[in-house]
């Protein structure tokens, strides 16, 4: 808690409306359970789909002339980004350290990019040395979730049902002018909608009423990302993780590592690229504990002899798993599907098995071919 | 019905018999703590002192503690919670019940609140 007033997001009198139980989170009152709980939204999402409020999201737009400022900010292919085209990157330090994650869009006549709440006065900072970054300050993030999020939106707006994973497109969605991606941080098929301040309770009411539509929290959020895999910032990667430890390389493409046309040129370059040929030290893996009791964040790992080899930076418990899941760091030889670890909790050995990830297939929506 | 006395941190105990007693979390914990999935029940035998933490309750969101609202001797457990946690969220000063406890000074319990004591200090 914070003795700092929390800002609100654009459908606070809706969540209060549908009985959430608000947090502060990044600076903001946000709701991290609707009456239904955790579980049944994280499972309401897995069969059909929820509306998740994600407006405390910083949002920001770039001139077309950035791409090539923007390179020398993230190890990600911008030059090449196609028009209605998504990438996932992050900004990196001078010692290969992740500076936060985003989601990068070409919008055809702008850039496009979402940073993590917490950080977007960082992002927006670094943004604003290397280009002319508008930050949307006026605008709400809607993200809509799971395998009927298709079906929901091509009642809507049929032009936005037609993207695939990772594509991007201006939509009409109830006469509201929106900025849809299709994208999300549950591991399931689904949209995230930009929207005006002004239309996005509206926008809400009007998703929500959808058949198969709850609203869920960022409760379920949070544990459908970690059944995903997915890394959270200041928790899965920070300023001292680099995208190789936390598994990221496949987020690199080729134009930027060695032998690329636009090889390096980006903070840490020297670390990153070395790390890609050679390894790293430490690897972020997934940890299934033994039993029913979450193995929680900052747990530390020892291998069978008693020796620290790493910490547990996410757990919780997986509701479509139906059992605790966890990710964490450990030395490279243990990185592997199946190796036992024991984690310490309260005092006490937890076995632990190194598992791959996601612990739950990613379900996007890709054209079969790719 | 016997009446509850709960404690500042949320616990509950109803008198069995004259010494023992069952322990549980109330209503407001059980709302707070969200989705309870598991239950780490003391053992049979121990000695709690008044205070102490007895059970670890792990929600999907925290894990929390459920101290002991009195000094005793624990004499059976809700062994039903292995498999179904969620019955502390459905109910929780019934089938939700931690486990029972063998008191060893009743005068322990006039330190707790009654009802209406509890719903003052819950109230928002």
């Amino acid at each position: 808690m914070t003795d700092a007033p929390l800002a609100r997001t654009p459908l606070h009198a809706l969540h209060l409306e549908l009985g959430a139980r608000l947090v502060a989170f990044a600076g903001y009152e946000m709701p991290v359970q609707y009456p239904a709980g955790i579980l049944a939204e994280h499972l309401h999402t897995r069969s059909a789909a929820s509306l998740f409020d994600v407006s405390h999201m910083g949002q920001a737009r770039l001139p077309m002339s950035a791409a090539a400022a923007v390179e020398t900010l993230v190890p990600v292919d911008v030059l090449g980004l196609a028009p209605g085209r998504q990438r996932y990157a992050f900004f990196t330090n001078e010692a290969g350290g992740i500076l936060d994650d985003l989601m990068f869009s070409n919008a055809s006549d702008h850039y496009f990019v979402v940073v993590n709440a917490a950080r977007k006065e960082h992002d927006f900072a670094l943004l604003a040395k290397h280009c002319s970054a508008e930050v949307l300050a006026g605008r709400a993030l809607l993200a809509l979730q799971g395998p009927l999020a298709g079906e929901v939106m091509r009642r809507l707006a049929p032009e936005a049902a037609a993207l695939e994973f990772m594509q991007t497109c201006t939509a009409t969605l109830e006469g509201a002018a929106c900025f849809v991606s299709r994208s999300g941080y549950t591991g399931e098929d689904g949209f995230e909608i930009s929207v005006c301040a002004a239309d996005a309770d509206r926008l809400a009411r009007l998703l929500l009423a959808q058949p198969g539509v709850a609203a869920a929290g960022l409760g379920a959020r949070d544990s459908l990302r970690l059944e995903a895999g997915l890394c959270l910032y200041g928790h899965d990667m920070d300023d001292a993780t680099t995208p190789v430890e936390a598994g990221l390389e496949w987020a690199i493409q080729k134009v930027r590592r060695r032998g690329g046309a636009r090889e390096g040129g980006f903070p840490g370059a020297s670390v990153i690229l070395e790390q890609l040929e050679r390894g790293t030290a430490r690897r972020r893996v997934g940890l299934v504990p033994e039993g029913r009791a979450p193995v929680r964040e900052g747990a530390l790992l020892q291998d069978a002899a008693g020796r620290a080899v790493g910490r547990v930076t996410s757990g919780g418990f997986g509701a479509s798993a139906n059992a605790p899941l966890a990710m964490g760091y450990v030395d490279s030889p243990l990185a592997a599907p199946g190796v036992q670890l024991n984690a310490v909790v309260r005092g006490k050995l937890r076995h632990c098995r190194v598992s791959a990830l996601p612990f739950i297939p990613h379900r996007y929506h890709r054209r079969k071919s790719q | 019905m016997t009446t509850l006395r709960m404690t500042e941190d949320h616990e509950w105990i109803r008198m069995d018999s004259s010494d023992s007693g069952t322990v549980g979390i109330t209503q407001f914990a059980q709302e707070q703590l969200g989705d309870i999935v598991f239950v780490e029940l003391p053992a049979i035998g121990r000695r709690l002192a008044r205070g102490e933490d007895a059970a670890v309750i792990e929600s999907v969101k925290a894990a929390a503690e459920c101290k002991a609202p009195v000094s005793g001797t624990v004499t059976e457990v809700n062994a039903a919670l292995a498999d179904a946690p969620g019955k502390v969220n459905q109910d929780p000063t019934g089938a939700g019940w931690f486990f029972k406890l063998r008191l060893d000074d009743v005068k322990q319990l006039e330190a707790l609140m009654d009802d209406a004591a509890y719903r003052a200090k819950t109230a928002k």
